[in-house]
């Protein structure tokens, strides 16, 4: 039998010895772990301007050499930052913490948010980096427009924890591939984002289908948070297009 | 006095029995009915399916060894806290290393690292076995009963991904001719109730082929 004193003693110990393996292993791998999400955002975002054949090794030389510009815009639309330098990675707009700005957006407090330009075969890509919610956790992606800034080239999503198989399914070439092509404003010039929507969009009339695309079947929450993120990031940028054109 | 004691070989008969009884009469899903939750969920397509069963297995080899080797000081009456915290603190720094130096396995992970802990398997077989008995047998215990958890899992999402999507590991396999011809993926393979009908229609083949699984 053993006494109480030795049960707490134990107990103690565990603890004590299980928080120093956790807490070191957490912080020695911890540089590690952020250089590998750094390079996977880079992977990302040229994945969506269209680059092929990026990989994690040569993701960091190829953004350095393609993308020529980031900058950061306010919520009018301003532009406030503008880096052009080698090391893309130290850009304030490659920084920018995009679920602090968005949620500064839902109190209606100013903002900032990046945007970064591309060169592919001599024409400029805009890429909108996004962020929102899911059914389990966050949801991110990036969102690649052509240099008249309705038509989009690519784009690719990524999740926290959305349930594999259906939810997860965004970020397959599946849904991702129904994209391109598509336009986020209509022949007025109305914002009208990229919906995903249930039931089919080929039997859907022709000038409603450009702004639509299929939602997951059993990923119903997923596709919302996407549609949700898509309008709430994108609307943000429509002032600074207007400005563009 | 160990000196006299006969050494049993590693993988004696009784050592095998360990690996190859969860595969059919002692199945932790279809026998001990542990773990269904995650073979629901994680079963719509082939690929997530087999990554599962192997990080189950994995974890399920390494805390029996571990929980079994510190068997003797383990206070009874604690002893379950003692047994998440093993399987806890596991899974959260090979989930870490994972990260850290293979960031694209990582990726493909995602959520499951997180579920293992939650698999009742590893605690069951924990408290059935591992408390109990020496380190080698209690590692081919975890290695048996992970890969009874894997083979049914692998045959949820093979039926699933096959009838649900019409395709093995992610590549079409279902010809386009039979579309064409007016057949249909059936959307409810793709739900979690699908796979609690396939589970039980394996643990009805299974019991009716042998009688001693069946109760009174």
């Amino acid at each position: 039998m053993y006494s109480n004193a030795y049960i707490l003693r134990y107990a103690a110990i565990m603890v004590i010895l299980v928080a120093a393996i956790l807490s070191s292993a957490a912080m020695l791998l911890k540089p590690l772990q952020d250089r590998n999400e750094a390079v996977d955002k880079m992977q990302s975002i040229l994945i969506a301007a269209g680059f092929e054949n990026v990989n994690s090794s040569n993701a960091i030389e190829m953004f350095n050499d393609n993308v020529t510009q980031m900058i950061v815009i306010d919520q009018d639309g301003n532009l406030i930052d503008e880096y052009t330098d080698d090391a893309k990675e130290n850009s304030m707009a490659f920084k920018l913490n995009l679920k602090e700005e968005l949620y500064n957006k839902s109190l209606n407090k100013p903002y900032k948010l990046p945007l970064y330009i591309a060169e592919r075969n001599d024409k400029h890509i805009y890429i909108i980096p996004l962020h929102g919610v899911g059914l389990w956790g966050a949801l991110w992606g990036n969102i690649a427009l052509k240099d008249d800034f309705i038509t989009v080239v690519g784009v690719t999503f990524g999740h926290k924890s959305e349930t594999p198989g259906l939810g997860a399914e965004i970020e397959t070439p599946i849904f991702e591939d129904q994209f391109p092509g598509k336009v986020i404003f209509d022949e007025t010039g109305k914002f009208t984002s990229i919906q995903v929507v249930k039931g089919g969009v080929a039997s859907l009339p022709a000038d409603l289908q450009k702004h639509k695309v299929d939602a997951i079947s059993g990923g119903t929450i997923t596709s919302n948070g996407v549609n949700d993120m898509l309008q709430n990031v994108l609307e943000s940028y429509v002032t600074y297009f207007k400005s563009q054109e | 006095m160990s000196t006299k004691h006969e050494k049993e070989p590693l993988f004696s008969a009784r050592n095998r029995k360990l690996i190859s009884n969860p595969l059919g009469m002692e199945n932790p899903i279809t026998v001990q009915v542990l773990g269904i939750c995650s073979a629901l969920a994680v079963t719509a397509k082939l690929k997530p399916a087999f990554v599962m069963a192997v990080s189950v297995t994995v974890v399920t080899m390494f805390s029996n060894l571990i929980i079994s080797a510190m068997r003797n000081s383990i206070p009874p009456r604690i002893r379950i806290i003692v047994q998440l915290v093993v399987i806890a603190s596991l899974v959260i720094v090979v989930d870490q290393v994972l990260k850290a130096y293979v960031y694209d396995v990582s990726r493909q992970l995602s959520v499951f690292v997180g579920l293992i802990i939650t698999n009742c398997i590893l605690m069951g077989r924990l408290e059935a076995f591992a408390m109990s008995n020496k380190p080698w047998p209690s590692f081919l215990d975890g290695l048996g009963n992970g890969l009874g958890y894997g083979l049914i899992l692998i045959i949820l999402g093979f039926t699933r991904e096959l009838f649900g999507s019409g395709a093995i590991w992610g590549y079409s396999i279902v010809p386009q001719a039979l579309f064409d011809f007016g057949y249909k993926n059936n959307g409810f393979f793709i739900l979690p109730p699908m796979a609690l009908i396939i589970v039980g229609i394996i643990i009805w083949i299974q019991r009716s082929r042998n009688p001693e699984l069946v109760e009174d």
